[in-house]
Parts: C-alpha cells; sequence; structure tokens
C-alpha cells in the first residue's frame, strides 16, 4: 500500500506540470517615452492625461471600463444595486483583494478614499466629482467630520447615497479619484505618496529617478489572474517627440507617449514598412472655438450661426495632415448621445455674409481670437482667422501661453477662444461630461471653463432631468433626452464645433496586444496592463 | 564695401517690401500645401517654397526683413549703447559706482526674462515696441561685462596714466584713448548681436509679446517650422541665411569703418 | 583677499533679495492662476477657491514674500505646486546633468573657439581668416533645434555613432555639448581674434619684436594673456548662463537638465519651482562673475581690487 501511495505521489506533480494553466503572460519589458515629466502617481491629484493611464495600472476604483471599450463594468465591486429612488447605491466588494503592501482591501478603504478627496487639505482636483454624495459639502467646509452619505455597512459592503440621483455616479466611481488608497501608506508618506504610490493595482512602483526614468513592476498578487501580460514598464521622460520617433525606428523604444510626430506624421503613414505599427482609433474629443455670448457683437445669434458657416473645416484638417474628422456638433462620435443625422451648419461663405448682414453688420466687424501656443494651435488659429476675414470679421490673434489662455477665458475677457490644447477629451463616457463643466449655468461664472459663458436655463433643467434617470433600461430615453439637448444648443451656436481628432498609436514590432488596446478611448496612449510582448 | 552693398539692400527690401513681395504674405494658398497638407519646396509658382499653412516663403521673408532690421539692428544697437556706456564708466571710476553696477548687473542676468515677457504681453498691448524694451532690458548686460574687465585693465595702462598726468579731462581720456579701444568689442556685439536677437525676438513672438500672428519674422519663420527641418528643410535654411548674411554684411561694414577711422592708422600718417 | 570674499558674499545675499523679491511680484502680476491650473477643467468654483487657500495664495502679496523669504532662510524652498514633492529634491535631481552640461558646452565653445580665432588673428586678412570669420557667423546663427536635430539624425540614427539622446555616459554628453559649442564657438572666435589683433598691434608689442623675440614666443607669452582678459568675462557669463538651464538643447537631446524643469514649471506657473530655478540660476550667475573677476588679476597683474 505504501510503496503505491509513494508512487502516486511522484507521478502527480509531473501530471500537473502537463496541465495547461490561464494564458501564458509573455513576460518581458517595455520602454514608453514621454516629453514632460510624470507629475505624480497620486490618484487623488494626478489630473493630466499622461499620468492618468500609469495610474490607472496602480491602483483600482469600484468599476471600470472593459479593456478597449467605454463599456462600464464592475471591477473591484463584485456586484452593485441601485435603489428605487436612484439615490442609493450598494455596493458588495470582492474579497482577497490585496494592496501592494500585503493587507486587504476592505469597505472602510473606500469611505477614507472619498473623504481624502473631499478633503479641502488633499488639493484634489476632483472633489467636485462627488458633491453629489450627501454629507459631502458640510465635510469640505469643515462642517461634519466625515461625510454621512458614504456608509460602511460590514467589511465587505459599502452604501453611498446622493442627494439626487445622477446618471452618471457609476462612471464617477470608475474615476482615478475613486481609486482606493491604503490609509497607513497615505500618512506614512504625507505630500510625498505621489511619489512612493501604494495600491492595487497590476503594476507596483519600482524605482523613480526625477527627470530620466520611472519603472513599473509587475504585481505577481493582482487579484486579476495573468494581467499584467508584460512583466515591468520603463517610462523614459524627457524625450521629444521626434527623436522618440527616430529611437523607436532603431528598436530602442516600444511605444510613443505622445503619439507621432507632426512633422514626420505624413512619412509614417505613406511608408508601409511603418504604416503598420500605427493604430488608428477615434477619442472622445472634440476642438472647438468658444464664443463669448456676452459680448456684442456676438451676443447676436445670427452672427454665431453666420461665423460657423464661415469655416473651411476640410481645409484644417488638411493643415493637420488629415488627423481629425470634421465636427457638426458638440459631442463626439464615440459618445451616446451622438446625433447621426444631425447636419449643422455647411460651409457657406456667401450666406454666412448674407447672415451678418441681416444681422446689421454687412462690413463685418474687428474682434480677438486666443488660441495656446503649441503647434499646430497657432497654425489652426491663423486659418481660421483667414476664413473669418473672407466674411469681412476681421480677427486679431493672441497666441499665448496656455495658462494665460485659461484665464482669460475664465475672466470672461476673451471674445473668442480655440481650444485646440486645452480642447475637451471627456472625463468619462457619459454626456453630461460635455455639459455640466462647459455649457451649463453652473458654470458660466468666474473661474469656470464655460467660456462661452452660454446659459441657457430651460436646458439645465433638461439636462438636470436627464441625469435622473438612472435606472438600467432607461438608458435609451437619456441618450435621446440629450440628444435633444445638445441640438438645442447647436441652435444657439455658442461654440463652433471644427474637427474631432483621430487618436494615432505607434508602437515597435515587438509589442502586440488585443484588438483596441492601442487606441483605448479610456487609457491614453495605451492600456498598460493588456500590452503584451509578442517577439 | 560687399557688406555695404548688402545692408543697402536689405534696407531697401525692408522699406519697399509690398512692392516687392510676389505674393500677400499673410495669403494660406489651398494649392501651397500637397494633398495630405505638407509645404511646398521651391517652385516655380512659389520660388522659395511654402510654410505650413501654404503661404510664400519669399514674400514673408521680405516682409520679415522689417521687424529684423528693427529688432537686430536697432534694438541690439540700443542695447549696445546701454551696455558699453555702463560697462565704460564703472569699469574707468571703480569703487562704488563700480560695485554698485557689478551687482546690478548680476541681478538683471539672473532676472528671468522670459516671465517679464509674458507678464508685459498680458497687461500691455503686445507690440515690437516691448520686443525692443525686453531686449535692451536684458542684452545689454553681456556687453556691459565684458566692456567692464577691458576698460579696467586699460585704465590703469600706461598711456592713461600718461594723459591724466598731463591733464587731460576725464571725458578725453575717456574719448580718445579707451573708446579706441572698445571699438572692436562693440563690433564684435553689434555683429553678432544681431543673430542672437533676431531668434530671441522669435521666442519672445512665440510667448505672445511681439509680433502676433500672421505677421512675419525671420526669426519666427524658423521657430515655427523647427520641427520640420528634417523634411521641409528650406523653412529653416532660407531665413538662417538671411539672418547669417545681414550680420556678415554689417560686420563687414562695420571692419570697414574701423579701419577707416583707426587710431593707429592715423598715428602712423 | 578673506574681506574681498566676505564683502562680495553679502553683496551676493542682497543680490539674491532682489532677485526674488522682483521675481515673486513679477510671478503675480501674471494674468494665470496656479490654483485654477491645479484644480483643471471639471473643478467647481468651490474646488478651486479651496485649492486657492490652501497653498495660500489668497492671502496678500506681500505676506506670501515675507513667508517664502522665512522659509528659504532655512533652507525650506517650499513644494511644487503640480508634484507635491520638495523644491530642493526636484533642483537636486537636475543639478549634476545641468553642471555636466555646463562644463562641456563651455568645453567645445573653447576646444571650437579659441584655436580658430588664434589661427584667423594670426592669418589676418588671409582666405582663413575669412572662411573662419563666415563659420562663425554661421554658427551663431544657426537655430539650435535645428543644429541638434540634424546632428542627432546624421550622427546617431544613420551613422550609429552616438547615443540618441539621453544621459548617462561621456557619449550622452558629447552631440548636445558640441550643438552648445556651434552656438557660442563663434563667440569666443571672434572675441579672441579681435582682441589678439589688437594686442598685437600695440605699441609694446611692436617694441618687442623689435627687440628681435621670435614670433611665436611673443604671442604666446605677452599677447595672448592679455587677450584672454573678455575671454575670460565671457566664460564667467556661460557658467551663470548655462546653469540655468538650457532648454532648446535639453529638450532635442532629452538632457534631464534645469531648463526643461523651468519651462514646463513657467508654462502651468508652478511659482515654488520657478523660483527655486531663479534662485539657483542668480547663484550660479553671480558665482561664474566671482570666478572671473578673481582670474582677472593673473591674468593683468595691474588689475588690483581695493
Amino acid at each position: 500500500m505504501r510503496s503505491r501511495l509513494w508512487v502516486l505521489l511522484l507521478i502527480f506533480p509531473l501530471w500537473l506540470s502537463l496541465v495547461p494553466t490561464a494564458p501564458a503572460q509573455s513576460g518581458g519589458s517595455i520602454v514608453v517615452t514621454f516629453k514632460d515629466d510624470v507629475s505624480t502617481l497620486d490618484p487623488a491629484i494626478g489630473y493630466d492625461w499622461q499620468n492618468w493611464s500609469i495610474i490607472k495600472s496602480i491602483f483600482d476604483g469600484l468599476m471600470d471600463y472593459a479593456p478597449g471599450t467605454t463599456k462600464l463594468v464592475p471591477h473591484l465591486a463584485e456586484s452593485y444595486s441601485v435603489s428605487k429612488d436612484g439615490r442609493t447605491y450598494t455596493f458588495k466588494l470582492r474579497k482577497g483583494v490585496k494592496f501592494h503592501n500585503g493587507r486587504e482591501v476592505v469597505a472602510q478603504d473606500f469611505k477614507y478614499t472619498l473623504e481624502r478627496v473631499l478633503n479641502p487639505k488633499t488639493q484634489s482636483p476632483g472633489a467636485g466629482f462627488y458633491g453629489g454624495i450627501q454629507g459631502a459639502e458640510a465635510f469640505a467646509s469643515g462642517k461634519a467630520k466625515e461625510v454621512s452619505g458614504i456608509k460602511v455597512v460590514d467589511k465587505y459592503t459599502l452604501q453611498i447615497t446622493l442627494t439626487k440621483p445622477n446618471a452618471a455616479f457609476l462612471h464617477t466611481m470608475a474615476l482615478n479619484f475613486a481609486h482606493v488608497v491604503p490609509k497607513e501608506e497615505v500618512e506614512k508618506a504625507g505630500a510625498d505618496f505621489g511619489h512612493k504610490p501604494v495600491g492595487t493595482g497590476a503594476f507596483k512602483l519600482k524605482e523613480w529617478v526625477l527627470g530620466q526614468r520611472v519603472v513599473l513592476v509587475r504585481n505577481p498578487d493582482y487579484f486579476i489572474k495573468g494581467r499584467p501580460l508584460v512583466d515591468e514598464i520603463v517610462f523614459q521622460v524627457g524625450v521629444d517627440p521626434n527623436v522618440a520617433l527616430l529611437r523607436l525606428q532603431r528598436g530602442e523604444v516600444d511605444i510613443l507617449g505622445d503619439g507621432i510626430p507632426p512633422a514626420r506624421f505624413v512619412q509614417i503613414m505613406q511608408d508601409p514598412q511603418w504604416r503598420k505599427l500605427v493604430e488608428v482609433g477615434d477619442q472622445l474629443h472634440t476642438g472647438y472655438v468658444t464664443i463669448n455670448t456676452r459680448m456684442k457683437p456676438l451676443s447676436d445669434v445670427r452672427v454665431r450661426r453666420a461665423m460657423n458657416m464661415a469655416i473651411d473645416k476640410e481645409r484644417i484638417i488638411r493643415i493637420i495632415n488629415g488627423r481629425a474628422i470634421p465636427a457638426v456638433q458638440i459631442l463626439p462620435p464615440l459618445m451616446t448621445g451622438y446625433d447621426k443625422t444631425y447636419k449643422g451648419y455647411p460651409y457657406d461663405p456667401a450666406g454666412a455674409k448674407k447672415l451678418l448682414a441681416e444681422a446689421g453688420y454687412p462690413n463685418g466687424f474687428s474682434t480677438v481670437l486666443y488660441a495656446n501656443n503649441t503647434d499646430p494651435n497657432p497654425r489652426i488659429a491663423q486659418a481660421i482667422q483667414q476664413d473669418l476675414a473672407k466674411i469681412g470679421i476681421k480677427v486679431e490673434l493672441k497666441t499665448l501661453a496656455q495658462s494665460t489662455v485659461i484665464e482669460a477665458g475664465g475672466k470672461g475677457e476673451a471674445p473668442l477662444i480655440w481650444s485646440g490644447g486645452m480642447a475637451w477629451i471627456a472625463d468619462y463616457p457619459d454626456p453630461n461630461d460635455f455639459y455640466w463643466p462647459i455649457l451649463s449655468c453652473a458654470s458660466a461664472a468666474p473661474g469656470g471653463w464655460n467660456w462661452a459663458w452660454y446659459c441657457n436655463k430651460e436646458l439645465e433643467k433638461l439636462a438636470e432631468e436627464a441625469d435622473a434617470l438612472v435606472q438600467p433600461g432607461q438608458e435609451a430615453e437619456r441618450a435621446e433626452r440629450f440628444r435633444k439637448i445638445f441640438r438645442a444648443i447647436m441652435q444657439d451656436a455658442p461654440w463652433i464645433p471644427i474637427f474631432h481628432e483621430k487618436r494615432y498609436t505607434m508602437h515597435s514590432a515587438r509589442v502586440g496586444g488585443a484588438k483596441g488596446i492601442f487606441v483605448d478611448p479610456i487609457h491614453i496612449p495605451v492600456h498598460y496592463d493588456e500590452v503584451r510582448v509578442v517577439k | 564695401m560687399g557688406g555695404l552693398a548688402v545692408v543697402v539692400a536689405v534696407v531697401v527690401v525692408a522699406l519697399f517690401a509690398p512692392y516687392l513681395a510676389p505674393f500677400d504674405p499673410a495669403a494660406q494658398f489651398p494649392d501651397g500645401l500637397t494633398p495630405d497638407g505638407r509645404p511646398l519646396p521651391p517652385g516655380s509658382r512659389f520660388l522659395l517654397g511654402t510654410d505650413l499653412l501654404g503661404r510664400d516663403l519669399l514674400s514673408r521673408m521680405i516682409y520679415g526683413a522689417r521687424i529684423s532690421l528693427l529688432v537686430g539692428v536697432v534694438a541690439n544697437g540700443a542695447a549696445l549703447a546701454i551696455g558699453t556706456g555702463l560697462g565704460v564708466l564703472a569699469g574707468y571710476f571703480r569703487g562704488w559706482i563700480g560695485i554698485l553696477f557689478m551687482r546690478f548687473t548680476d541681478l538683471m542676468m539672473a532676472f528671468p526674462a522670459l516671465i517679464l515677457a509674458i507678464a508685459l504681453a498680458a497687461i500691455l498691448r503686445p507690440s515690437l515696441w516691448i520686443v525692443a524694451l525686453v531686449i535692451c532690458l536684458v542684452n545689454w548686460v553681456w556687453v556691459a561685462r565684458v566692456i567692464y574687465s577691458q576698460t579696467l585693465s586699460l585704465s590703469q595702462k600706461e598711456f592713461v596714466e600718461a594723459a591724466r598726468a598731463v591733464g587731460a579731462s576725464t571725458s578725453r581720456v575717456l574719448l580718445r584713448h579707451i573708446f579706441p579701444h572698445l571699438w572692436s568689442t562693440m563690433l564684435v556685439w553689434g555683429t553678432l548681436g544681431i543673430s542672437t536677437t533676431v531668434l530671441f525676438e522669435a521666442s519672445l513672438s512665440f510667448l505672445g509679446v511681439g509680433v502676433r500672428p500672421p505677421t512675419p519674422s525671420w526669426g519666427g519663420i524658423i521657430n515655427e517650422s523647427q520641427s520640420y527641418f528634417l523634411d521641409a528643410p528650406w523653412l529653416v535654411a532660407f531665413p538662417g541665411v538671411a539672418i547669417l548674411l545681414t550680420s556678415l554684411a554689417f560686420n563687414l561694414l562695420g571692419e570697414g569703418l574701423r579701419d577707416a577711422f583707426d587710431p593707429r592708422q592715423v598715428r602712423n600718417l | 583677499m578673506i574681506r574681498y570674499l566676505a564683502g562680495r558674499f553679502a553683496q551676493s545675499c542682497l543680490v539674491l533679495f532682489g532677485v526674488t523679491l522682483l521675481t515673486f511680484f513679477l510671478l503675480f502680476i501674471l494674468p494665470a492662476d496656479p490654483a485654477r491650473m491645479i484644480a483643471g477643467r471639471s473643478a467647481t468654483i468651490e474646488t478651486v477657491n479651496r485649492i486657492r487657500a490652501e497653498l495660500g495664495l489668497d492671502r496678500p502679496v506681500p505676506l506670501q514674500y515675507l513667508q517664502y523669504v522665512a522659509r528659504l532662510v532655512r533652507g525650506d524652498l517650499g513644494r511644487s505646486y503640480a508634484q507635491k514633492i520638495e523644491v530642493r529634491d526636484l533642483l537636486l535631481s537636475r543639478l549634476a546633468a545641468t553642471a555636466y552640461l555646463m562644463v562641456a558646452g563651455i568645453g567645445f565653445e573653447l576646444l571650437l573657439g579659441i584655436p580658430a580665432g588664434v589661427l584667423a588673428a594670426l592669418r589676418r586678412g588671409s582666405t582663413a581668416d575669412r572662411l573662419i570669420m563666415v563659420g562663425a557667423f554661421a554658427g551663431v546663427s544657426a537655430p539650435q533645434f535645428a543644429v541638434g536635430l540634424l546632428l542627432l539624425y546624421v550622427l546617431a540614427f544613420r551613422w550609429g555613432l552616438f547615443p540618441l539622446g539621453g544621459y548617462g555616459s561621456f557619449a550622452h554628453v558629447i552631440l548636445p555639448a558640441f550643438t552648445l559649442g556651434i552656438a557660442g564657438g563663434g563667440w569666443y572666435a571672434r572675441m579672441i581674434r579681435s582682441s589678439l589683433v589688437d594686442v598685437l598691434d600695440q605699441d609694446y608689442v611692436r617694441t618687442a619684436r623689435g627687440k628681435g623675440l621670435p614670433r611665436g614666443k611673443v604671442v604666446l607669452k605677452h599677447a595672448l594673456r592679455n587677450a584672454l582678459l573678455p575671454i575670460v568675462s565671457m566664460v564667467g557669463l556661460d557658467i551663470g548662463t548655462f546653469m540655468g538651464g538650457v532648454v532648446v538643447v535639453e529638450s532635442v537631446f532629452g538632457w534631464p537638465g534645469i531648463g526643461q524643469l523651468a519651462w514646463q514649471a513657467i508654462q502651468i506657473v508652478d511659482i515654488p519651482v520657478i523660483m527655486g530655478v531663479v534662485i539657483v540660476s542668480a547663484l550660479a550667475i553671480m558665482a561664474g562673475n566671482l570666478l572671473a573677476d578673481l582670474i582677472y588679476p593673473f591674468l593683468d597683474p595691474r588689475i588690483r581690487y581695493e
């Protein structure tokens, strides 16, 4: 009996090794280049498109998006439910998810994370997204010691109550600001947590040499088995995009973090050897000119409509080497609520002149256009300047540093602003992100980002009502309501939508991945968890 | 005298730009770009090629001569005058004046000119005069330091002490004995300075301080086309050569003038 | 000597005070709001106001300046608005690379400029002289970004002789320093040529030659030493300028110098970082000029300091 037992014990491990395991991780190391230094990896603070995706690979939140899509799915939450009145969300957490320091994640950690974001001391840019939680205002202004609307029901159950229903709430739970952080590590690192991040994500921080590189290494205990697919990512910073391209062509770099430099775009796309390394996709982006609706003569809707008809969008797109599609409306094609049938204002300079004359300006007028001074924005602004000159509007151009333009917009001093370099890429794939921060009455205040100072009280009410449609199954109705809202806004023409930029991600031949991860609309430039080394 | 000819040519071009330029420098031609949006190399219609918006480079360069002359010669010249004057005074009198002056130059050198430029651009109406002002405020320091060190050395030489012993007034000593030896330094800064000032103007205009688009300037054309150097080198090469020729021409002119009035040659007669 | 150095030290403190005062107030005149830059696009007005209060930006400007100086004398440069880490750490991380490029850059400037200028002066009026002078002007007129990109493309990309930018070994510093050398070498060539010509023409040199001293010895011993005076000034100035950052060269070659840090900070109005860079730059400028002042007496013994 014993000898047979021994034999079985000997054979068993051999047999195990023959059983195929989960999809093989490719291992290996990849190099990504960026021009600017990584500013911070603290999820409560990081808010530029460069560190956004890196933070997503070090931290996780209750909700997330299926890779390569804009489909919202539960992530650290195993499941969730919404109350009948749409104001209370109950999340059941996944068990056994560990922080990089080994401790298990519990519901209390999420309460701590959200309160940290709402705490003014943290200086989090995302505090505004969670102002709708009951008790958030009282907490932020110091009147309460905690946020009453966030309840830890038990170790693995979290309940959040809002003051009023918000259909985009689950999207805000997928934002980096809501990615969970361990209290003990935050307190230990203090203000340096952004450079010593500890999260639950697929990657851990291995090394950060200021001004040179950030190195991430695989988290062996990640709760999704089989992810990430590479062992290490090296982010090299301070690299000019033109030089980065040369290095990729020499095989030293795997992914161009800043994209293909405009100067070499056409050559790359026309050369079959390099063209096949470029993935093309859509972005949640619109480039537009804001028209200050409070300044004469721009306050006359006929003037604004005439300006919309005067711009030759195809020529502008040619100037940027065809990297976009013309925009006739506010929302980009990927967004729910995009109106496929809407034609917008046609390119009709003669008609524009007639409309201007009707409004009382047969000889045009003078105005000022502000633009960011980084390439290609001055060129686009000059093209717009020439188009408006053709219908008699003399535009003085001010190409200034980004901070100056933002200031002028927020103060209401700028008649026209070209949004390039500061354009709207959605925080989350929901139409209300294109409404509240930049077109609502609430944001038409000093310091706001609504540079058109557009305020339509009726539409505001409609938007609030649309946001209250939170129950599953009401998505189609909500999309239709927002379609109507944005169509009404275009009737008022507070903007001139110019184009929707497409995404062009260039990578080396040795990396690959599932379809769409190189043009993932949420993760820019790529979904780091999903990229693998293929050669 | 070739120097004089080129200088005169540049001035003429700048003055008569509207009559000489084949096209409107701000006109963006739809056929000035290839179908995929790239600029055209030099050809039969656009003699020097087109820029990134399909505008004629030759016309832009002709109009750009105005800015470059104003900035490179006038503004730089003013900075040169200020720097030389202050440097000579500090080097000759030394003492408290010298120390005060030297620390003042340290202050002005450490002062972040770019931030000053951005602040001015926002408060005042951007114009070429602000560019000239910033250039004067910033550029005089370098020549001042060099002139200072040379004046220090010169004012202790025998012939200066001899002149003072004889009772020559300060201004006479300065003019007849010190200045002639500074002329070569002034020449260097007056001519090489044209190049650096023209390129510096481009940075200032980039920040919104100086000329506003679509007004062309040589430095501005280079600035906006630098990344495209490998694919459209004519956009950097032609303005660069123009800057080079202009500063060289002023150099030849200046050397010619210096040789004509050289005190040593006068003494040899 | 000690008294002289002590005096210079005291003056430097005054200059530093002046620079920080001017820069601080200039930053507040700027029509830009750091709080709004941090808060980003979707922030509500309350969020922006709260961030502004946290950063202390809502207090009166003179009070903010006094608080800044109070921390400065303790060695505390504050924390970056955007990155939240200590400015001191940010500056230290860039210091070594900036200094390295400064030394190499000045080295190339002298290497390219001095021999060329001396040759031009000795063969005054010849074709070599004219060619060198045109070369000097060409180098100064050439835009640095284009030159750097061209060097990278030909020498690094095509021929693989050098790494494609970056930082680390001696090979990495050659191209960026060479680019700086091309841009600045022309100044040195022109200056040494003209001051050498001046010196060679002066009477005492003619007297020495008249006595029969061979030309080579005359040049090396007497003329060069005097002609180096303005060169020393220029090197002192260059030390200060380079330590303040050479953003164009750093950008093209990916060199982790202070210039890139300053440029990024100016874009987002990160006041503590900008102030930090200005202070480092001011210290370097004063150090460079002090060094030059200390060397003058060795070149011209008649220069004395009271």
